[in-house]
This record gives structure tokens, C-alpha cells and sequence, in this order.
């Protein structure tokens, strides 16, 4: 009953072609906005912003981006966090070596830088295909981060090749606390996860399904392997980029490449897996699983074992936690192989017959 | 459906509670402990965390506190990786506001990402031999403390005791730098050149990549090289396979001096027979029967209190370090206290000014019984390292062996790197620096 969408007449083109068709949906966006704009900013304290809205928001983009290279245009990667390095150190030296540039030109600039690299490590994809991609996009994830560390110009000859972001101006105004870098980069991934939503509804969009779902198929229709596939590399490597970046300014405030590991690339990966393959909401969902529940594990469990009176130290509680997200992660994939998003519409399926199913 | 979203409304309920936790009683001062016991290096962590715990206890048990005021302290699992030790920081920072002791995360990375934050926060950063070495330069970092000395130092240090192992020139002599090729090991280059250009000897640079399990063509590089000395900064496996790989070459062990990094028990039981005659760096010693790890077994395990599963990890390097650092953390609360109000807790910025102001002799040391636990320690505002001396150890095949005193780095060559480095680091930051020669004591 709640999301009936009997009634609801598409009388124009441009109703029928608008990003969120049905009314509740709408609705049910735009209230999520207006609470994430406004009633968190208010709401939240310190803890909230700097340790888990911002990098929910951030890992959310980066998973965002691989989304769109895997989920759409069906190239495996792991080197998603080899491309956010890119675009980190990117912005890094368009603020330190070019006088006067806004924050967000260096951001979007990053993006295309990683752009250019993601290009670069997708040409194997026309030859290859599957988990033989997924090992050459593994170079990637190497040969970044050897590069950052070997050549000294790139982290500004820092002795230790960390670099510490410079701060985020705009417009004459320094974000500094938590909430106004929560804002500024909540305005970001809005925008390109809107922009996304958008995209894979485009020819463009259509085109890299089509490639995924066959490209021998999608060839014989007319669609060129070559630009779609590099194009999708190319996007979703922009995405990377601009998180890295965001991750860098508004998160950590300074990164070396180590960081940047091929631990975080699986984690992205996971993301989208226990998200959902092919789903712009999958990626929202699929970061907060896997960056939230271990911290409300381990803020949970020790207060669980203390109203038990279990003998936890924090190294128990860091195993167990472990444990417990593991055994999380194969139910989910039981249960669930298509991810959190299909749940959801599952449930938006069986709330438009509610309370009279049949 | 409504049945299932119970458990996990409750769950989140409990964890905002949590969150939302009021301070510690003024009564107690409170440790922030940012500290690492499982994952990659998780045996480096227990080692070091357990002596500081144990150290924050004995003061409890021994003495009552400081003037009456307990140390307290919670614990929050980094597991040594960046994003975490921001989270942990994060959500032990609202506890710290009415008092806190200084932040040790045994962390470079953890610890760069904290540097801002901290100084923000008005919280101090204790980084004890890893962290960002610049901070040395108090004006530009009121809160970050490199204590008792840094890599640069550190390397300085070793240069000065070949220099007199060799009868005081080292012109025309070969050392070659094996280094883990991360923040760490890379740190210490600008200093090892700048020895090498005053001193005169060839300097080889040959960097290992982490985790540095397999160092073949490096050693082999060395075989031909033929080096006097090999000035070793490797952490973790590497140190075993870097000995084992040099015996295997046949590159006297002797000849090799590692950081303190480099030199604990855990580098080189494992090694077997290769690490014998081996030395290594430290600011501390080991053992158990420093008069202060002797009591603190007495007292602490005695008390059935010791926080050390593994107690066969007591009076090892790690484990004395992990003292150490506790020894100068109470030391600097009761510097604190003396200033600002006997019997109170302090605050960051009191824990601040005490950590800047700190002067613990050799006669207080040995009071405590800690005199080869630490180095004589004066800080300024200036220097907030403190000492930058190390003594050199030696593996003899069953325990480390102190070889030298106190050596001191070449302090008027290197501490005009870190204000270069710390004046480019304002600069890019905005930052104006304080004016040392203004504080008051």
C-alpha cells in the first residue's frame, strides 16, 4: 500500500524519463537529502563526522566508481585503491605547484588524472577478460604505489614520502571542522552519485551493459569494444580519483602511499559485493556494511561482555569481531548472493502488496 | 520485519550511549591508548603496550598515583592501520577533555594522521623513536613530541660510533644503507648524507622492498660493494631474513648495525645463528633485571595485576620500551602537577606545557630505577626531542649486550634539517610559528 504506484499517470516525456520514477522513491530521496543536509549537521558530534559519515561518504564514491567498471561495464578491478593514490597525490601537487588553483578544480583535475591512469591500466581489457583481467589490473595496484614511493617529486621530495594535504579553501572560506568538511564532501558524492544514476541510463550506460552481459553480442549490435570499455575504465577511474582526493583533504589530512594498499582495493571490492553488483544504491549500502558494523562490533562487544561478565581484553574483542563480520559476510552471500540493494527491492516489491498479499 | 529491527535499534542505542560516555572523574588521570595487539605487527604491540600498562599499574599500586592521582586509561585496537588508529583517536578524544596523558600510537603512519588533529585538539602526540622526526622544531608543532631522539639522530649516532671504532676518521671508508623502503627507512637518508659529506666516507643507498622477505639481490649488491659497515633500518621479517641473507654472503654480522627497530629479541632469536655479533641501536636496554622491570614483576605480577598474557614477553626490548615510554608519560604528570596543582588531574594543555618543559636527570632516573631504561631528558620548546642519544647493543647469541654509553648524534648538523623541513612544513600549512625565545617556563 505504501508504495503503490497505481495512480500515478506519466502524461510527458519528461516524466517518464525522470530520474526517480515513482513518487515514493522521490519523496523518499529527497527526505533522505534534507536529513543528511540538515538535521545531521546539527546532530552529529565530532566522533560521528571524522570517523564514520566521512569515510562512509568517501568509500561510498570509491565503490561507486568500481561499481560502474564492474557492475555495468563487467571489468573486474582490483585497483581501486591504486587510482584514489593517484587521484590523493594529484590533488596534492596541483595545490602545491600551481599558484592559486580553487580546491575543487584541483579535486576534479585529480579525477581526470586518474582518469588518464585508469585508461592506461584498461587497455589489457580488450584483450583479456575475467579473473586474467583481474590480475592485470593488479599491476596497477603495484606499479602505483611503487612509483609514488620511488620517485621523490611526487610527494614534494618529502623525506618520507608522506605528503599532508594542504588546506581546503572555497570561495575564502577554510573547511576545517568535521561538519563543514562532512558538508562539502556530502555535496560531492550527491552530485556524482546523482551524475552516475544518470549515466548508466544512457546510451553509454546501455552500451556497457551490453558489454557485460556479452560483448561478442554487443559488437554484432554496432557497439564499438574498444572507446566503451576504455570509457568505462576511464569514468570509474575518475570516481576513484575524486574519493582519493576527498580522502586525503577532508579525512586523514595526510597519506603516504603504503596506504593506499591492496588491502583497501579488496575492501572496495567487498563493498560492491555485499552491496550489489550493478546498483548505485548497492554501493551506499555496501560501504556502510562493511565500514560500520565493525565499529559497532567493537563498541558493542565490550559492553555486551561486560553485562555478562566476560573477561574481554581489546585484542579479543578485535578477533571476535573479525569472526562475527566473516560469518556476516557468508550469510549475506547466502542468503543474499545479489546483495543489500536486492533486498531492498525485495522489500519495495513486497511493501506494494502490503497489507494484502495474495 | 518489525521483529528483526530490534536487536539492531538496540545496537545502535547501546553504541551511541556508549559514545556519548561522560569524561573520567577529575580524580583520575586518563591515558588515551591508541594501541595495536593483533594483526600484522601485533606481537610488537603487546610487547610495548603490555610494559606501558604495567608501568601506568605499578605507579597505581606502588605509590598510590601521582599526589593521589590514579592513572587510568582505556584501550582502543588500531591493528597498526591508518583509518582505524583515526577512529580510535576519534572516539577516545571525548573522554580526554578533562585530562589527559600523552598519545603513544607506535605508529609512523597512525601518528602523521594525528599530527593536525592533535594539535587541534589541544592533546599531546607522543612519538618515541618513529613519527613525523620534524616535530622536533616545537615552534612549528606545539603539540607532537619525537621524545628521547629520532631516525636522523639515531643514524647520526651509529656514523659517530663507527667513526670511533675506526680511531676517529672514517675518510675514504664504505657504508652501505639497507633500508626498508617506507617513511621509516627513508627518514634517515638526508642525515646520512649530510655524515657523509662531512665526514667523508662513500654512502650506498639500497632500499628493500616491504615486507622484505627475500633480499637476495640486495645482499648479493653488498658482496660486491664490499662495504666496511652496513647501517641496517629494516622492521619486522626483514631482520631476520636480512641477517640470515648477510650470513649467507658471508658479510661479517659485526659489521652490520641495525636500528632500535632492528634489535629486538624478536629480530634475532629467530635468525639463529646468524644474528650473533649482530648490534643494534636502542634508548633502552633489555632485560629483567633492571631494577625497575625487577619490581615491576614483583609488584605487578605479584599482585596477580600484570597485563601480559605471554609473560615470557617481560624485560624484552619492546616490553622495556613500552616502560620507558610510561616512565616519561608519569614523569611528565608530575611535571604537570608541580606547575599547575598538586593532586589534580591535567589536562592536554597542561600535559603540553609539562612535556615541553620536562628535565629528568640521571639522579632522578636512578631513583625510579629506570637509569638504562631512558637517557638524561631536557626539552624545550625548541627541542622537543630531548636527548638523541642511543647506546649500541650486541647479540652475543642468547641476550642483547650493551657495547658503548650514551652516544650522542651530531645535534648542530641535524636539527638544521628539521627546521628546514618543519619551516616547509608551516609554510605549506599555513602555520605561523610560535616564538620559542617567548615561552614561559
Amino acid at each position: 500500500m505504501l508504495y503503490r504506484e497505481a495512480g500515478q499517470f506519466k502524461t510527458s516525456y519528461a516524466a517518464d524519463q525522470q530520474l526517480f520514477p515513482i513518487r515514493q522513491d522521490r519523496i523518499g530521496v529527497l527526505l533522505l537529502l534534507a536529513a543528511a543536509f540538515l538535521a545531521v549537521p546539527g546532530m552529529a558530534s565530532e566522533y560521528w563526522f571524522s570517523a564514520i559519515l566521512i569515510p562512509f561518504l568517501i568509500f561510498a564514491l570509491a565503490a561507486l566508481g568500481l561499481n560502474i567498471l564492474t557492475g555495468y561495464a563487467g571489468q573486474l578491478s582490483l585497483g581501486s585503491a591504486a587510482f584514489m593514490a593517484v587521484g590523493a597525490y594529484a590533488a596534492y601537487n596541483f595545490q602545491l605547484r600551481v599558484e592559486g588553483i580553487p580546491i575543487l578544480v584541483s579535486f576534479a583535475l585529480a579525477g581526470l588524472t586518474a582518469a588518464g591512469v585508469g585508461v592506461l591500466f584498461g587497455l589489457p581489457s580488450l584483450r583479456i577478460k575475467g579473473f586474467y583481467l583481474a590480475v592485470a589490473t593488479l599491476a596497477a595496484q603495484f606499479f602505483i604505489v611503487w612509483c609514488l614511493t620511488k620517485f621523490p617529486w611526487l610527494s614534494n621530495n618529502s623525506s618520507s614520502g608522506v605528503i599532508s594535504a594542504q588546506k581546503v579553501e572555497i570561495l575564502g572560506h577554510i573547511f576545517e571542522s568535521p561538519r563543514e568538511k562532512y558538508l562539502l564532501v556530502l555535496t560531492v558524492v550527491v552530485l556524482m552519485a546523482l551524475a552516475a544514476r544518470n549515466l548508466v541510463r544512457t546510451s553509454t550506460g546501455r552500451a556497457w551493459m551490453a558489454v557485460r552481459d556479452m560483448d561478442v553480442a554487443a559488437s554484432v549490435i554496432g557497439i564499438r569494444l574498444m572507446p566503451t570499455k576504455l570509457l568505462a575504465f576511464a569514468v570509474s577511474s575518475f570516481y576513484c580519483g575524486v574519493a582519493g582526493a576527498l580522502y586525503a583533504f577532508c579525512y586523514l589530512g595526510s597519506v603516504e602511499p603504503d596506504g593506499f594498499s591492496l588491502e583497501m582495493s579488496f575492501k572496495i571490492l567487498f563493498m560492491i559485493i555485499i552491496g550489489g553488483v550493478g546498483s548505485i544504491l548497492g554501493s551506499f549500502l555496501g560501504a556502510a556494511f562493511i565500514l560500520l558494523l565493525p565499529i559497532f562490533l567493537d563498541v558493542g562487544l565490550p559492553w555486551l561482555a561486560e553485562l555478562f561478565h566476560l573477561p574481554f581484553s581489546t585484542a579479543t574483542v578485535s578477533h571476535i569481531q573479525t569472526l562475527v563480520f566473516g560469518a556476516l559476510i557468508m550469510f549475506f552471500l547466502i542468503v543474499e548472493p545479489h546483495g543489500l540493494a536486492r533486498l531492498w527491492q525485495i522489500a519495495k516489491e513486497k511493501l506494494r502488496l502490503w497489507p494484502f498479499p495474495h | 520485519m518489525k521483529k528483526s529491527f530490534k536487536p539492531a535499534l538496540a545496537a545502535v542505542a547501546v553504541s551511541l550511549a556508549l559514545i556519548s560516555q561522560s569524561a573520567v572523574s577529575a580524580e583520575e588521570q586518563f591515558f588515551p591508548l591508541v594501541s595495536y595487539r593483533v594483526g600484522p605487527y601485533g606481537a610488537n604491540g603487546q610487547a610495548f603496550y603490555g610494559g606501558f600498562v604495567d608501568y601506568l599499574n605499578y605507579v597505581n599500586m606502588k605509590e598510590g598515583g601521582v599526589n593521589g592521582v590514579k592513572m587510568a586509561w582505556e584501550e582502543c585496537e588500531t591493528e597498526y592501520n591508518n583509518a582505524k588508529g583515526v577512529e580510535c583517536y576519534e572516539r577516545l578524544k571525548s573522554k580526554a577533555k578533562a585530562s589527559a596523558g600523552p598519545i603513544h600510537t607506535m605508529s609512523t603512519g597512525i601518528s602523521y594522521a594525528l599530527v593536525d588533529k592533535a594539535a587541534a585538539d589541544k592533546l599531546p602526540l607522543a612519538m618515541m623513536g618513529y613519527g613525523r622526526t620534524d616535530a622536533v622544531d616545537g615552534s612549528v608543532f606545539p603539540y607532537a613530541f619525537p621524545l628521547v631522539t629520532t631516525y636522523q639522530m639515531q643514524a647520526s649516532a651509529i656514523v659517530r660510533f663507527i667513526k670511533d671504532k675506526e680511531k676517529g676518521s672514517l675518510a675514504g671508508k664504505k657504508i652501505v644503507y639497507l633500508y626498508h623502503d617506507s617513511a621509516y627507512g627513508k627518514e634517515a637518508i638526508v642525515a646520512l648524507q649530510a655524515e657523509a659529506s662531512l665526514n667523508k666516507f662513500e654512502l650506498t643507498l639500497i632500499p628493500v622492498a616491504h615486507p622484505g622477505n627475500e633480499q637476495g639481490a640486495q645482499w648479493l649488491k653488498i658482496r660486491q660493494e664490499k662495504p666496511d659497515y652496513v647501517i641496517f633500518y629494516g622492521w619486522g621479517v626483514m631482520n631476520q631474513t636480512g641477517l640470515k641473507s648477510a650470513q649467507k654472503v658471508g658479510f661479517p654480522r659485526d659489521r652490520i648495525i641495525g636500528s632500535w627497530w632492528a634489535g629486538s629479541e624478536e629480530d634475532t632469536v629467530p635468525a639463529g645463528d646468524a644474528a650473533k655479533g649482530y648490534m643494534a641501536a636502542t634508548w633502552n636496554l633489555a632485560g629483567k633485571s633492571l631494577p625497575l622491570i625487577a619490581d615491576i614483576e614483583k609488584t605487578v605480577y605479584g599482585g596477580g595485576k600484570g597485563n601480559l598474557q605471554d609473560t615470557s614477553k617481560l624485560g624484552t626490548v619492546l616490553y622495556n620500551r613500552g616502560v620507558s615510554a610510561a616512565v616519561l608519560s608519569v614523569e611528565a604528570v608530575r611535571r604537570a602537577q608541580e606547575k599547575f596543582g598538586k593532586g589534580k588531574a591535567m589536562n592536554g594543555e597542561q600535559m603540553r606545557w609539562a612535556l615541553e618543559n620536562l628535565n629528568i636527570a640521571d639522579a632522578r632516573l636512578k631513583q625510579i630505577g629506570a637509569a638504562d631504561l631512558l637517557p638524561e631528558i631536557k626539552t624545550s620548546c625548541a627541542n622537543h626531542e630531548g636527548s638523541g642519544k642511543v647506546k649500541i647493543q650486541q647479540w652475543d647469541g642468547a641476550k642483547w649486550v650493551p657495547v658503548s654509553g650514551w652516544i650522542e648524534g651530531n645535534k648542530a648538523l641535524i636539527h638544521p634539517l628539521f627546521e628546514a623541513s618543519a619551516k616547509q612544513y608551516a609554510k605549506e600549512k599555513g602555520i605561523t610559528p610560535r616564538d620559542c625565545s617567548k615561552e614561559k617556563i
